[in-house]
């Protein structure tokens, strides 16, 4: 009976790993599936965790945006490029989609697959956007896209677009005594 | 001697230009409850100019920035027909404005916007912030993004500021409705609350 148990963990935690690429990720409220591919659904409560870096080698970049988004678009390959660079140096960057949840089938995941992005992609599923986006921080308006750089001391709030070069600096701004 | 006269004419050189952009960051964050709104002259759907001076019977209005391109904006178009039915007759008329710069969004054009109308049957003003220089004075940073004003004396004061109501994506999971409430307390004379609220919603396309 137990050995069936310890089979059946095992096989679930199996068909986790395509959704988290490894790493821990907070527990999503559910996960989706389609052509394979796993997405984390998360409501607020959830999700918060993200917000919070306890490790004092890490900085998370969080990055809210959506496929309908122009300029969203527009700046993912400047955080795929950061993704890329950094993520061997204790750089989390994550792609928080606010796509509707009725076209995270036909949009989102068609589109994380298009472009193979390399970054963690996680929805963030909670309409009642007056309770959350302050809690997020209390200068943004609520427009996207909009990104935080979080670390265990510090906590960056931008609503705005990024080119590479910028984002980079802000990242070296933030942490620059990555070991090479 | 001559050097450290320059050195000090180069700090207050600094520090004054670091107060100006102090005050220009100021400046750009547009209205807050309580301030003075402009009115504005603005070209509307059907080719006629729309100032909020025209309506002169008018207690206040529902001014919404919004467009025909932004996925939150066409959830609320709906809301917002139904905003300008529920109180155009109580003195509190819809005017909605498009922000963006169809250069960059060109399904928010002139001509977009005059199909739109006719498609969904706007009962209120569609105008056309075509200089990009009425949404910057509000504050107005996003798609859709409400001002609720209201008239006192000359003066238009901005009474509200922020979402329709708490769940801009979907109407089926409202819980409170913001503006319905804040223009219902103007009507009753007493105070908005909650007078500021925030939702999710697309960049303005400058």
């Amino acid at each position: 009976m137990r050995s069936y148990l310890i089979l059946l963990v095992a096989f679930l935690s199996l068909g986790c790993t395509n959704a988290t690429k490894g790493r821990e990720l907070p527990k999503p409220l559910k996960v989706l599936e389609e052509q394979r591919y796993e997405l984390a659904v998360y409501d607020f409560d959830h999700f918060e965790p993200f917000l919070t870096v306890n490790d004092k080698d890490v900085v998370r970049v969080v990055n809210f945006w959506a496929t309908w988004c122009k300029p969203c678009l527009a700046e993912l390959p400047a955080f795929e490029t950061l993704h890329e660079k950094y993520k061997d140096k204790k750089v989390e960057v994550i792609l928080v989609s606010l796509d509707f949840p009725d076209q995270v089938q036909e949009k989102l995941i068609p589109f994380i697959l298009k472009n193979q992005l390399k970054s963690d992609v996680i929805l963030l599923d909670d309409p009642h956007g007056d309770v959350w986006i302050p809690k997020v921080s209390e200068d943004w308006s609520g427009a996207i896209p909009a990104t935080v750089l979080i670390s265990s001391e510090e906590y960056r709030f931008y609503e705005r677009t990024f080119e590479y070069p910028a984002l980079e600096h802000e990242l070296l701004s933030f942490k620059s005594d990555f070991n090479d | 001697m001559k050097s450290l006269k320059i050195l000090v004419v180069l700090t207050l050189l600094l520090v004054v230009s670091a107060f100006a952009i102090t005050q220009i960051d100021t400046f750009e964050s547009g209205y807050e409850v309580g301030d003075v709104a402009t009115d504005f002259s603005l070209k509307n759907v059907n080719g006629t100019l729309v100032s909020l001076a025209d309506f002169e019977e008018a207690k206040g209005f529902i001014l919404v920035f919004t467009c025909n391109t932004c996925p939150f904006a066409i959830a609320n178009e709906d809301r917002i027909i139904a905003l300008d039915k529920q109180f155009k007759s109580k003195g509190y008329p819809v005017i909605a404005i498009n922000p963006n710069n169809p250069e960059v969004q060109p399904g928010d054009s002139y001509e977009a916007m005059q199909e739109r109308a006719r498609e969904k049957g706007f009962t209120f003003p569609y105008l056309f912030d075509e200089n990009q220089e009425i949404y910057p004075q509000y504050g107005a940073t996003k798609t859709p993004h409400v001002y609720i004003l209201q008239k006192e004396g000359a003066s238009l004061m901005v009474r509200y500021i922020g979402a329709i109501d708490d769940s801009a994506r979907d109407e089926a999971t409202v819980t409170k409705r913001f503006v319905v409430d804040a223009v219902e307390a103007l009507l009753a004379g007493k105070p908005v609350e909650p007078s500021n609220t925030k939702a999710i919603g697309c960049s303005i396309k400058a």
